[in-house]
């Protein structure tokens, strides 16, 4: 930054698939293991007409008909005009409600390369007077939301000049993120560097146990970060090693990408007691479900609160002023919830389970590619049998935590907890390893936000910092130029362009293989990612591989501008990869004649899509 | 306005009434204090109560203050916050529903399990918008003292009540005080007699 002054805050932003939250720290009265870190209070309009300041913003955007509702009644502290959508919980009320106006999960199409994240095409099932958003442009205009709340609260001290850090998943492929990347430049944030959000939570960790944290871990601990948020499940890795004396933290594995979260076991709830409602001769519409939901969240709490109750009630009040007349009642047992929650979502399986398999890339209809299976566990039993080697011990048969850090409101349930931690702990004892460790004091409430703040305030130079870099291999395919065999594809191999665990702010070695390209064509190269190959440098090719080894990502694609060379000319290019201070991957294609350099684009589509 | 002693239906209402204005109001407030520590009790000047939502009602500017003590006056609330928090029970907790429905058809057991819905969810509602503790801390039933020149807005004697302070008794109700409330900004032009819109479905 070449601001005078530098920044006075360091900021972190989660841009959740369901909430949002904003926190920060104070550079000017931290210091040390003191850090003075608080919430930002976010104004939104909750009804329409009136405003109120709340620590989550709910990701969602309603865009009313022009005529539904009264003039002026979604005006904010910072705006002076009318809006023609609202953000917030106001969104989220009048969404449940007409459901063809409301934009939701934007963040689950963000990283969703099957569509165009740039097109106008949220909400999916629009009303025809609706005039759709894209994804981005739905992202971007959460994250001006939020920097209106904080710039109205820190008139002083923009957003835009504070140190700010943006959480994303951590199995967010490199095209989601430089995406995140954009929306932030978009929203006036150019500055924004991305933080993965398991890495936040462990920030979050570390930064409200202050000291005891170095206590509760110790040099050879392998942390398992388990996050599962309102759409999204997440693990990572994290080891404890020790470096000149002083414990050092690194980030040496990540999950892939899991669509499926708490939200999901709400509506799972939900639609058991509206078949259980139904059963009994009763119907449940639409917009009843949704009440349905909140209030089979309710009767989960208590549940999974009070573990000597058998039932918790479930009243689902009438649609029409009559409250008590049409309320619809049942009951939620425990027996079911047990079987829905802990056996759907949190089954005890052997750490030989793999969820089901799920369709490759055939997408067959527009939508959110969910979980096929929803079983949390046998996608971290995968995980962990992906990782088996993460720590070079290739004799195990998948990688041992040591220490367990929960996040996500999910995990506010002791009976969740537990059941993990059990599970892993089967796992363990068949393999002859010791119990994991809970990590205590972990706050579940907008932990990734303080997390993305802390991580800000470590980049100035305190604190524990999380190594990592990138936590996939990437690699271009190219064909092989062996004869072709009738009715198979041409062999590929796979050059490998950057290696694993590449750092923010560096440039992979260029590998020695040039491509002959087209000046003015577009070209596209097949593009994969691992998460398990560590050993691999830039320039190593792969003749062969298996099918959990490499990933296939979106294809890239670059197009040679004719400035130096005249269209239809072929000029030699080497691929090279570098991740940018703001933590996405960034290729280029660079001529050996010249080193002219041009950029390799990660977002792209087929021209079907 | 009432000259005479107001029944109990009017002194709840007053309360409310009393209560709000107290907080949204310190010159108000500072005329209730005054009236609590027992100024002598003035003429009561009947005021025009105002439309719900009328616009241009004046507060009564403060006068310079005079040499004796500043009689007490009546007032009319300003009936905003509470037509909003009514509309905020009943957003949130079905509250007035729940209240105006004809309960004499219904058993116990469907009261009692619709009851349950409003109770939690207005009880949400209220932890999020107000503060509230309790104004003596001792349990229910335990010997109390209430010491010389207490707080008698915070205070009530019953039973036996003779004497001069202090006194000892048993604490029947341990009072509930607003610490804090905070209510969501309004729109200009936001209409806060609707307490539910109607609706309907296309």
């Amino acid at each position: 930054m070449t601001e005078k002054r530098g920044p006075k805050y360091a900021v972190g932003i989660d841009l959740g698939t369901t909430h949002s939250a904003v926190a920060s720290i104070d550079l000017s009265a931290s210091g040390g293991d003191d850090v003075a870190l608080s919430c930002l209070p976010l104004p939104q309009v909750v009804a329409p007409g009136e405003v109120e300041a709340r620590t989550l913003l709910p990701s969602f955007l309603y865009l009313p008909l022009a005529t539904e509702l009264p003039e002026g009644s979604l005006t904010l502290p910072w705006s002076g005009h009318p809006s023609d959508f609202v953000i917030g919980e106001a969104a989220r009320s009048l969404g449940v409600k007409s459901a063809l106006r409301l934009i939701s999960s934007a963040k689950s199409w963000l990283c969703q390369p099957a569509v165009d994240r740039r097109a106008p095409l949220l909400p999916l099932n629009a009303a025809p007077d609706v005039k759709q958003l894209s994804p981005l442009a739905v992202t971007v205009e959460y994250l001006k939301h939020l920097r209106n709340a904080w710039d109205h609260a820190h008139p002083q001290a923009k957003l835009a000049l504070q140190a700010l850090s943006i959480g994303v998943p951590a199995s967010f492929d490199p095209a989601a993120r430089e995406l995140t990347a954009e929306a932030a430049r978009l929203a006036g944030l150019e500055h924004a560097v991305l933080i993965e959000e398991p890495q936040a939570a462990l920030y979050s960790w570390l930064g409200s146990s202050a000291k005891s944290w170095r206590e509760q871990v110790r040099v050879g601990d392998m942390i398992l970060v388990v996050d599962v948020g309102g759409g999204t499940s997440d693990f990572s890795l994290i080891n404890v090693r020790e470096r000149e004396g002083e414990l050092e933290l690194e980030r040496i594995a990540v999950g892939e990408h899991i669509l499926l979260g708490g939200d999901n076991m709400d509506l799972a709830l939900a639609y058991f007691l509206k078949g259980k409602l139904e059963a009994e001769g009763r119907t449940v519409d639409n917009a009843q479900l949704s009440v349905l939901t909140q209030v089979a969240r309710g009767a989960k709490e208590r549940l999974l609160n009070n573990p000597d109750e058998a039932h918790a009630p479930v009243v689902l009040p009438g649609r029409g002023s009559k409250l008590v007349g049409g309320a619809l009642k049942t009951q939620l047992e425990r027996a079911d919830l047990e079987r829905v929650l802990l056996d759907g979502f949190f089954p005890i399986v052997d750490a030989s389970a793999r969820p089901a398999a799920r369709a490759r890339g055939a997408l067959t209809q527009l939508g959110l590619p969910y979980a096929q299976d929803a079983a949390i566990t046998r996608h971290l039993a995968a995980f962990l049998g992906r990782q088996a080697g993460a720590l070079g011990d290739a004799q195990q048969s998948f990688a041992r935590p040591t220490a367990v850090l929960f996040n996500g409101g999910v995990f506010k349930s002791r009976l969740l907890r537990e059941r993990v931690c059990g599970v892993i702990d089967a796992w363990l004892k068949q393999a002859g390893a010791p119990a994991v460790r809970v990590l205590e004091g972990a706050e579940l409430d907008a932990a990734v936000a303080r997390g993305a703040a802390y991580y800000g305030w470590v980049r100035t130079g305190n604190g524990i910092r999380i190594r990592g870099g990138t936590a996939m291999a990437y690699y271009v395919g190219i064909e092989s130029a062996m004869p072709a065999v009738p009715g198979l594809p041409p062999p590929l191999s796979a050059l490998c362009i950057a290696p694993f665990g590449l750092e923010e702010g560096t440039s992979a070695d260029m590998p020695d293989t040039a491509f002959g390209l087209v000046v003015g064509e577009p070209v596209r190269f097949h593009f994969f990612g691992s998460t398990t190959r560590r050993e691999d440098r830039a320039g190593s090719v792969l003749e062969q591989w298996s099918e959990s080894e490499l990933t296939a990502l979106q294809d890239i694609e670059v197009t040679l501008e004719a400035e130096q060379q005249r269209p239809g000319d072929v000029v030699n290019v080497q691929l090279q990869a570098a991740v940018s201070e703001v933590g996405t991957l960034q290729l280029s294609a660079v001529s050996k004649a010249n080193g002219a350099r041009w950029r390799v684009e990660l977002d792209t589509r087929d021209a079907a899509g | 306005m009432h000259t005479h002693d107001p029944g109990f239906l009017t002194r709840f209402w007053l309360a409310f009434v009393v209560f709000f204005r107290v907080l949204f109001d310190a010159t108000f407030a500072g005329r209730t204090l005054a009236l609590r520590a027992g100024a002598p009790e003035a003429e009561v000047e009947p005021e025009e109560v105002p439309e719900p939502g009328a616009e241009g009602v004046q507060e009564p500017e403060a006068k310079p203050l005079p040499a004796q003590p500043e009689p007490a006056k009546l007032h009319a609330a300003q009936p905003e916050a509470a037509l909003q928090l009514l509309g905020l029970l009943q957003r949130e907790g079905r509250l007035l529903d729940f209240l105006q429905e004809d309960m004499s058809g219904y058993t116990d057991a469907q009261v009692g399990a619709a009851a349950r819905v409003v109770h939690d969810q207005c009880k949400r509602t209220l932890d999020a918008h107000l503060k509230f503790e309790r104004i003596r801390a001792e349990e229910e039933g335990s010997r109390v003292s209430v010491p010389k020149g207490f707080a008698a807005g915070e205070i009530r004697l019953i039973g036996n009540v003779a004497g001069e302070p202090p006194f000892t008794g048993e604490l029947t109700h341990a009072g509930w005080r607003v610490a804090h409330i905070e209510l969501p900004k309004l729109s200009d032009g936001h209409d806060v007699r609707v307490i539910a819109p109607a609706e309907v479905e296309l």
